[in-house]
């Protein structure tokens, strides 16, 4: 899905808002990019780790906000948000007025959703652009890989995450978490029908994010074909997750009461994370700062290749 | 934080309109909830009216009527229910005369919505349980239940997991946003009496000034209602059972023993005992597909610490992949799983038919 043609050395410049755990694994992830370049990081408290860490990376850094960012001579063209959900709605405006585009790793939901070996290069034009949740980015692209074979009335996930890798942000709108992911199985995963669960688990030592995926199919539907897109689907995602696995072979089991008059197709997934700055357990924020990575650079290829030919 | 909870008791006879009069215990049969699981989330509408008017018929303050995974656990990874579960609900309440109706939720599977629902449909109590170190997801939800003016419970499950002072700090945090009455909940059967006491006690310590304490037992190492006295003895004034064990795992506290040695120790919990058992083997019993066995499967819970509602899904990926059910909720209990993960039990089988085909070919 990503576009491999020449970009000339050209790199767009990007700010990362929110210098917490996830802001700090983008800042590692972008320092490495061809297009992107990491140029501000910005925060609302003198003493954070991720301001001093990404100042110690030649970052220009703010603790006195977007406010502080906004006011600069020279604007970012990317900003990456990994604040709140509260915070991105009160500020998308903003953005936007700047002339910035966003990139959203809160559930605000402001802006398309984009899941990067779905639909990666769908809304490289957006001014704003959501990256669901970390369930979603998990989950989604099988839903798809099954939904792009067979048609899907009804597909779930649920992912199982440690309590240690799951922010007071995800704690305190849980309900954020199903209602949204819930929507992306439905609009990006292309099944009729979604449902979304999340459990935290607080084994110790923790337990790497996992990942079940079931899909209603039709009684007679294609197993090879579906486990054919399923494997190729996991390849896509391993193109910026190094360590999204299944688990097992697709399962299928043959339409009954239980199932509801279908056959049930079941996929589990392991994702273990890059290590950059989170530990590899923690699959759940890596998913979902590789995937904030690839929808920058998707956007920044777009921009640059449409300048290069004006 | 504003303390919300300087409130009286909700239910002790302090209340003029409180149809039980003064109550030493509070009890709730959760045999339309808990014993979901083991009805395979199955129940008909006629059943759950006929259960409703037997238990309330006896005297039983409070039934609680939900899918057996709480409020939207009908789904592809806990069983899907024959009947909506709001449906049922609704019949509940409109049964019960004196009792109120109950209902679960989860936070992460269940969401505020549902909730609305729930109460839209004649449910008065709202129970909302979470895994008992991750008090915190259900913030949110007990702020709306007390908003809508429900009555609030929480769970803290697995609590055999985890220390007093551990589960005592939790319960604080549910307390603080609106919780009325915790409950220390033995979802695995895991626990021995001293334990039990050691862990109510120090609820008690931390809330009992401000809310209830309550508890929740299963009988995987037949504990249900030695635990439950204990309990009570230490502090619990509420108390959750299941006529005829009708639960997960080898099934709950079995309320109408419990009924029994509450009358013997002179504690009122307002329900008849005759009458109750005569509910047990004229209407509970028709409505169960088995009783509740303590057998190898109920006994490795126990012992291993499993989650109970895993019985029925460790057994269902035991047939279809020809392995030991046993073994499945062995490793279940190794891998530290926790409620809510049943997928992981297919996961598990399948690696022990691999581990088996190796061992075969070796």
């Amino acid at each position: 899905m990503v576009s491999t043609s020449s970009t000339s050395g050209r790199k767009l410049t990007a700010a990362i808002v929110g210098p917490g755990n996830i802001g700090t694994d983008l800042l590692f992830k972008l320092l490495r990019s061809d297009v992107v370049e990491p140029r501000w990081m910005i925060g609302v408290d003198a003493a954070s780790e991720g301001l001093r860490i990404a100042s110690d990376k030649g970052l220009e850094v703010s603790h006195e906000g977007v406010d502080w960012l906004l006011k600069q001579d020279e604007l970012p063209d990317l900003l990456f948000e990994a604040t709140s959900a509260y915070v991105h709605r009160a500020y998308a405006p903003r953005y936007a007025e700047a002339g910035i585009r966003a990139i959203d790793l809160t559930p605000a939901a402001v802006g398309p959703a984009v899941i990067p070996p779905v639909n990666g290069l769908e809304h490289v034009g957006a001014m704003n652009v959501n990256m669901i949740t970390c369930g979603g980015q998990a989950t989604i692209p099988m839903v798809n890989a099954v939904s792009r074979v067979t048609p899907v009335p009804y597909a779930e996930i649920v992912a199982s995450v440690s309590s240690v890798s799951a922010g007071p942000g995800t704690r305190a709108n849980i309900d954020e978490f199903t209602s949204t992911t819930s929507a992306g199985v439905v609009s990006i995963g292309g099944a009729e029908r979604g449902k979304a669960i999340i459990i935290l688990n607080p084994a110790e030592p923790p337990m790497i994010m996992r990942d079940t995926i079931f899909c209603a199919v039709d009684a007679d539907a294609d197993e090879d074909a579906i486990a054919e897109s399923v494997h190729r689907m996991e390849k896509a995602v391993q193109q910026y997750v190094p360590g999204y696995r299944l688990l097992q072979e697709p399962q299928f089991d043959p339409a009954s009461e239980a199932t509801q008059g279908r056959k049930k197709v079941s996929i589990f997934v392991e994702v273990e994370g890059a290590g950059d700055f989170l530990p590899p357990y923690s699959g759940n924020l890596d998913i979902m700062t590789a995937a904030a990575a690839q929808v920058g650079e998707n956007i920044a290829r777009h921009l640059i290749e449409n300048a290069g030919s004006n | 934080m504003t303390d919300i909870n300087t409130l009286p008791r909700t239910w002790s006879g302090s209340h003029g309109d409180e149809p039980f009069g003064t109550l030493d215990l509070r009890l709730t049969d959760t045999c339309l909830r808990d014993g979901s699981h083991h009805k395979r989330h199955q129940f008909t509408a006629t059943e759950v009216h006929d259960i409703v008017e037997a238990l309330d018929n006896s005297g039983v303050p409070v039934i609680e009527v939900t899918h057996g995974d709480g409020l939207g656990g009908s789904s592809f990874n806990y069983g899907f229910s024959r009947t909506p579960e709001q449906e049922l609900i609704k019949i509940a309440a409109e049964t019960a005369k004196r009792a109120k109706i109950a209902f679960l939720m989860l936070p992460g599977l269940g969401t505020k919505d549902d909730i609305r629902a729930a109460q839209d449909n004649g449910g008065q109590i709202c129970r909302i349980a979470t895994h008992c170190t991750e008090a915190d997801v259900s913030i949110q939800h007990f702020g709306l239940a007390r908003e809508l003016g429900l009555e609030t419970v929480g769970f803290l499950m697995m609590s055999h997991t985890q220390s007093p002072e551990v589960l005592a700090k939790q319960a604080r945090i549910m307390v603080d946003a609106g919780c009325q009455c915790v409950y220390v909940v033995d979802s695995a059967g895991a626990l021995i009496m001293e334990q039990t006491a050691d862990r109510v006690s120090a609820v008690v310590a931390e809330i009992g000034h401000q809310a209830d304490v309550g508890f929740h037992g299963h009988e995987n190492l037949g504990l249900g209602v030695a635990n439950t006295v204990i309990a009570a003895r230490a502090g619990a004034t509420q108390i959750d059972g299941s006529v005829r064990r009708f639960g997960a795992g080898a099934g709950n506290t079995p309320l109408e023993a419990f009924v029994g040695v509450a009358d013997k120790l002179g504690w009122t919990t307002g329900v008849d005992f005759l009458k109750i058992v005569d509910a047990s083997e004229d209407v509970i019993k028709p409505a169960m597909p088995e009783e509740c066995q303590l057998d190898r499967m109920t006994l490795m819970m126990g012992y291993a610490g499993v989650y109970s509602s895993f019985l029925k899904h460790a057994g269902n990926a035991a047939d279809r992949y020809g392995v030991s059910g046993a073994q499945i909720l062995l490793e279940a209990g190794r891998r530290k799983l926790i409620g809510g993960q049943e997928d992981q039990l297919i996961d598990i089988a399948l690696m022990l038919k691999a581990r088996d085909a190796e061992s075969v070919s070796v």
